[in-house]
């Protein structure tokens, strides 16, 4: 019971994560019909910017770790969203009309040189987050040790969801979004300019990437530039589990699939984790391709 | 003669005789197309000719690799003699996990090809059956040997992969306009349509999917004699990413275009093996810029037309 409820907690902080990075893919998706292959890239950026800034600017010792670390992670937030539109207008929009394919080839081709840009500044090393930043303890609860740093992690990726949510459902853009993702056609007779649209999906789904790369940085003190790819993969993975283009379901799929690999790790095996949530993603497909809020009928054949 | 034709026989005349100016490293890197080349021919049967989207290739070269590497170095059957079994066991994998698979539309199959080639890379990694020698791969596979003349310097294998390839072009070129080549192209153009006029293409997918497992099965083959080692690093989601990338650049549909697209994919970043780090930065910019620029690869296939000159000729009408 103990070793569960550590692994369900466990679960969800990595969770988070995936939740956050599936968001910036579902919205893509739900408005371009894209699989943006260069998320994950966006999500090591991200990570590595966050460091950069860490370690240059000395904001933590200045204003104390936590306001330090809420500014960094809005500066990182800020930068990727600038990358992700650059990335769009550059990579995405000269090929909105072309065959589905080539535009999939343009975001493989994005993510080789985002991927070889960060070896090349940064080096192919592993690089190490400081690790005396944020408090390493654990409170107790109902008998388990929790680390502070998990239910952090966990709450901010709950704060960045619901504010997205707030976004999505409230306000005018997002209205904007949700009516493009529907229908482009109809969205662009209705005066909604749609170019504008996507450019904001954007700046969104790669800023919460982002700091989804930071936290992931912060979480386990260790960051690649090729960790974009494995990270990006189970993020597709929790979007199409909740339902692809469908936000709530991209925040409940990446929960629920941090809780589903954390428990396969330790119930079934540690070394076939990652081929855990590929079968996953395999049997959604088959018996659910809408995912589990999905509502779209898929084409079949 | 038509101009295309001059240029198939003048660059076909080139290739054979290339690799008496060439030193070994670039008769390698010759190879290396060569296999890839082949491999690429195999996926645009799935991605060119039935237009699914399969994104999982390097899964079932794996399967044709290991199958040559461990049948050889367990019972030392000759590597060659593999070939078709390695071949058969790529495309069996190839039906069973396509069957569930195959009715899934664009993209969700793009993802889930990605999902098999990762579990089978894992697979292999953790040694699966005990037989795949876990991270460190299988090494020893022995020579292959042609005519009692062993194939070991890669002048040697250039002519065994430049043979292997020919015949892939030849049955591909064959297969092109067979009644199934044109019930696959009619699929890729309509589905629905196509059910429509008859053509059952849930069956048709299939086979092409199987098809083209079982020649990159063989490929893999090839693969295994002339590494003598291989090991899981060699069957990455990215290996798959060369291959649909090759197709989709070169051309989907057309075998010129996809055997071009090979030697640009494989052969420019060995040229520009100086620039060393910034060469696969340039790499991808360019992928981009190709896409943009020529959205359907270099040569796209040659729109088909139905020839109906003769109902004109057939009224006397004539000119």
């Amino acid at each position: 019971m103990q070793l569960f409820l550590e692994q369900l907690t466990n679960g969800l902080a990595v969770g988070g994560i995936y939740a956050l990075i599936a968001l910036g893919y579902t919205m893509v998706y739900g408005v371009l019909k894209l699989i943006n292959f260069a998320h994950g890239d966006l999500f090591t950026i991200g990570a590595f910017l966050g460091l950069t800034l860490l370690l240059s600017l000395g904001l933590t010792d200045h204003i104390g770790p936590v306001a330090g670390i809420i500014v960094l992670t809005l500066m990182v937030m800020g930068l990727v969203a600038l990358i992700g539109a650059l990335l769009e207008r550059t990579a995405y929009r000269p090929l909105r009309t072309s065959p589905r394919l080539s535009a999939v080839v343009s975001a493989l081709g994005a993510s080789i040189f985002f991927q070889n840009a960060i070896m090349l500044i940064y080096g192919a090393r592993f690089r190490v987050y400081p690790h005396d930043l944020l408090p390493t303890t654990s409170i107790s609860l109902f008998g388990v040790d929790i680390p502070v740093m998990r239910i952090v992690l966990f709450a901010a990726s709950l704060v960045m969801m619901a504010g997205l949510y707030y976004f999505v459902q409230r306000t005018k853009t997002g209205t904007a979004i949700r009516a493009a993702a529907i229908d482009q056609g109809a969205a662009k007779l209705m005066g909604i300019d749609v170019n504008r649209v996507i450019m904001y999906v954007f700046l969104i789904g790669p800023a919460l990437g982002g700091a989804a790369g930071m936290m992931v940085g912060l979480y386990y003190g260790q960051i690649n530039f090729t960790m974009g790819w494995v990270y990006g993969l189970k993020a597709f993975t929790a979007a199409i589990l909740g339902g692809i283009g469908n936000i709530p379901g991209a925040m409940l799929g990446g929960l629920l699939l941090g809780v589903i690999e954390a428990m396969g790790a330790t119930y079934i095996s540690l070394a076939w984790k990652d081929a855990i949530s590929f079968m996953v993603l395999i049997l959604i497909l088959i018996f659910r391709p809408t995912g589990i809020l999905g509502e779209r009928v898929a084409d079949k054949v | 003669m038509k101009p295309a034709t001059i240029i198939n026989i003048l660059v076909v005349a080139a290739l054979l005789v290339a690799p008496y100016w060439l030193n070994a490293y670039w008769v390698d890197v010759l190879n290396s197309i060569g296999i890839y080349a082949v491999l690429a021919l195999s996926l645009n049967i799935i991605l060119g000719y039935a237009g699914l989207f399969h994104m999982g290739h390097a899964a079932f070269f794996a399967m044709g690799t290991y199958t040559t590497a461990i049948l050889n170095t367990q019972f030392g059957i000759p590597v060659l003699w593999l070939m078709p079994l390695s071949g058969m066991v790529a495309g069996f994998f190839a039906l069973l996990v396509a069957r569930p698979i195959i009715h899934l539309r664009g993209d969700y199959l793009l993802i889930v090809t990605i999902g098999i080639v990762e579990i089978v890379r894992i697979a292999l990694v953790n040694n699966v059956f005990g037989i795949t020698g876990g991270s460190n791969g299988i090494f020893g596979i022995s020579r292959p040997v042609l005519f009692g003349h062993v194939i070991r310097t890669p002048h040697d294998f250039y002519y065994l992969i430049f043979a292997f390839a020919a015949i892939t072009v030849f049955f591909f070129l064959r297969l092109e306009n067979s009644r199934f080549g044109r019930a696959l192209n009619y699929i890729r153009e309509d589905d629905v349509a196509a059910e429509g006029s008859g053509i059952d293409a849930a069956h048709y997918k299939l086979v092409a999917f199987v098809l083209g497992a079982f020649w990159a099965g063989m490929a893999g083959t090839i693969f295994a004699a002339k590494m003598t080692i291989v090991s899981p690093q060699s069957f990455t989601f990215w290996e798959s990413v060369v291959m649909f990338t090759i197709v989709i650049l070169g051309g989907s549909g057309n075998i010129r275009g996809v055997i071009l697209g090979a030697f640009l994919i494989v052969g420019l970043p060995e040229v520009f093996r100086e620039f060393a780090g910034a060469r696969m930065l340039f790499f991808g910019a360019a992928m981009i810029l190709m896409m943009i620029f020529r959205p359907k690869g270099i040569l796209p296939p040659p729109p088909r037309t139905f020839n109906l000159d003769f109902l004109s000729s057939a009224r006397g009408g004539g000119k």
